[in-house]
């Protein structure tokens, strides 16, 4: 039980007491540098525990095919749906798959409660990591998960016909766009699981967001159909904005009703948004 | 004690009036407590006495909602990084993510505490080895005993060199042959590392083990602060610290810990088990 002793310092205490001061420059550099830092770790439990379980990532490819397989089958078949030059198809593959990114990040927060209730939570928040790089960490992990999602949507596409744009830009683009959604839905989650703390409670939320959140945006039907009411709630609704963009980027002859630009930009200030709320809200949930 | 002229004295606690309510509820009743560098302290009380949210309070977890803390030098509330920095602590409950080996828990950490890059490897190694893991360093945590997960949430502590080390009832839940392994760390730590330690428990046989100074708390106050020895003395000559507990958190025994308080040392020790 007693392991050999090596190298015994005396004394080897306080790591890095603070004795020199840099300059503010050098300093932001340095803060800029351990965020990074931080991000990355807690980005590479994630992969580590996707590597160490990937049947879970199976699981969820299971409603996405009920959607585009029945779901779409029939809508296509119908016309029903006026959706321009694309088929129903290529129409409803990117709102598909966001909703699939969003089904799986609105429930991420179920992870902080769990390491809550371990303590786990507990020994990051006394490391001196930002709280801020906790959070972005989590989201970034949450965003690699949605990737696999992608792959998998994107086959299911592929097989059933849908005409999917292939060039590097749109493939970049699109990886964007999903990643930042599910870092916006699961951070999302993160402050509501701050808040309501116990596995039950935010089930019960979690179950009765998802809903309003797919069906008050362009994901299965567009803009132009909606009454004024619901169409001013799906243009509040980050989803549409990632919806529209991914509609563009993926689908040959897809287009943008909102414009890229705009999608990218309310996007990215949602995420800083929440990330701000969400690291003001991180410590709250173990108290 | 804050100005940068006055170089603060590491690896020391200083408690004033500190206090913790919970709505109605007084967890934590004006705390005044010294703890001087280096030494071993144990923290005792009744479930429900406060220790834990003391504990929270000086690792910065819990904001206080009066008076104040020094650790290592550093104000609680004012220079809560610096605090982080300088401290180790092990939850009451577990830490260690069970989804990981043993090596990459303690690679988080390192990277976490921004322990150099290059003194990563060595660092890690070196903490396996003292807590006697380097064979399961590459199993999953999640097959580990209970003894097995608190020495790695030990090494864990100690990656970056903590001056402070606070160890919330380190031995709940284990066997006695795990729990004196345990023991054998603790000490080990401050010998090595001359690091001060403070510890909660609920075996007496582990303060009086331990410790050289104890402080029983109750219902959020301290009631006895002392050695082991000078404990037992007062409390009217008691023969053994179980005694001396008794005398000093008597009524506690009516009192009981909260349900809350059952539950959570029960999940702890289930968990740990
Ligand atoms: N987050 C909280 N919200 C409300 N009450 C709390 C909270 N945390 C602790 N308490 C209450 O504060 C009191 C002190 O709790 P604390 O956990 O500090 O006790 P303890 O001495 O660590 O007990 P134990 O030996 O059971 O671990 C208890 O009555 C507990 O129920
Ligand atoms: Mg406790």
């Amino acid at each position: 039980m007693t392991p050999p002793r090596r190298d015994e310092r005396p004394g080897a205490l306080v790591d890095g007491t603070p004795s020199r001061q840099p300059g503010p420059l050098r300093r932001a550099a340095l803060a800029c540098r351990d965020f990074t830092q931080q991000v990355l770790v807690i980005a590479w439990i994630e992969t580590k525990k996707i590597q160490r379980d990937p049947t879970e990532l199976l699981t969820r490819a299971v409603q996405p095919i009920l959607w585009l397989g029945i779901f779409g089958v029939v809508m296509n078949r119908a016309r029903a749906i006026p959706t321009g030059a694309l088929s129903y198809l290529d129409f409803m593959l990117p709102g598909i798959l966001s909703q699939s990114v969003l089904f799986i990040a609105i429930f991420y927060g179920i992870a902080l409660i769990w390491e809550r209730d371990l303590g786990l939570l507990h020994k990051f928040l006394v490391s001196p990591a930002y709280r801020g790089a906790l959070v972005t960490g989590k989201a970034v992990s949450a965003g690699i998960r949605a990737i696999s999602q992608a792959v998998i949507v994107c086959l299911l596409g592929l097989v059933m016909g849908a005409h999917l744009r292939f060039t590097p830009l749109a493939l970049g683009g699109m990886l964007l766009f999903i990643v930042l959604g599910a870092a916006i839905f699961s951070t999302f989650s993160l402050i509501i699981a701050c808040i309501v703390k116990t596995r039950e409670r935010f089930m019960g939320i979690g179950q009765v967001l998802t809903m309003p959140l797919f069906f008050a945006s362009n994901a299965i039907y567009p803009l132009s159909l909606m009454p004024d009411w619901l169409r001013l709630v799906a243009r509040a609704n980050p989803l549409t904005y990632q919806v529209d963009a991914l509609r563009a980027l993926m689908i040959q002859g897809g287009q943008s009703t909102l414009g890229l630009g705009l999608d990218l930009l309310v996007e990215v200030l949602v995420l800083v948004g929440l990330i701000t709320l969400g690291a003001w809200m991180y410590p709250k949930a173990i108290r | 004690m804050s100005g940068p002229a006055a170089a603060p004295r590491p690896a020391a606690i200083r408690i004033e009036g500190l206090s913790r309510n919970f709505g109605a509820l007084v967890a934590v009743d004006h705390l005044d407590l010294t703890i001087p560098a280096g030494s071993l302290f144990g923290l005792l009380g009744p479930n429900g006495a406060g220790k834990t949210t003391t504990i929270k309070m000086l690792t910065t977890l819990l904001p206080p909602t009066a008076g104040n803390a020094e650790v290592a030098g550093f104000d609680v509330q004012r220079q809560p990084r610096e605090v982080r920095r300088s401290i180790g602590y092990i939850p009451q409950l577990i830490s260690a993510d069970g989804a990981l080996t043993a090596r990459e828990n303690l690679m988080v950490f390192a990277r976490l505490y921004a322990v150099p890059r290059h003194e990563r490897k060595e660092r890690i190694q070196q903490a396996l080895a003292m807590i006697g893991l380097v064979e399961v360093a590459d199993t999953l945590v999640r097959r580990y005993s209970g003894g097995m997960i608190r020495r790695l949430e030990i090494a864990q502590a100690i990656l970056h060199r903590p001056s402070v080390l606070f160890l919330d009832e380190p031995t709940v839940g284990l066997d006695p042959v795990a729990r004196r392994a345990v023991w054998e760390h603790v000490k080990e730590l401050r010998a090595r590392f001359g690091a001060t330690i403070l510890l909660t428990t609920h075996y007496m046989e582990e303060a009086e083990a331990l410790c050289d100074q104890l402080a029983i708390m109750h219902q959020g106050k301290v009631v006895a602060q002392g050695s082991p020895a000078q404990l037992m003395f007062e409390a009217d000559e008691a023969d053994t610290l179980d005694d001396a507990f008794v005398y000093f958190a008597g009524s506690a025994i009516e009192t009981g810990g909260t349900y809350r308080d059952t539950a959570q040392t029960r999940r702890t020790a289930r968990r740990l088990g």
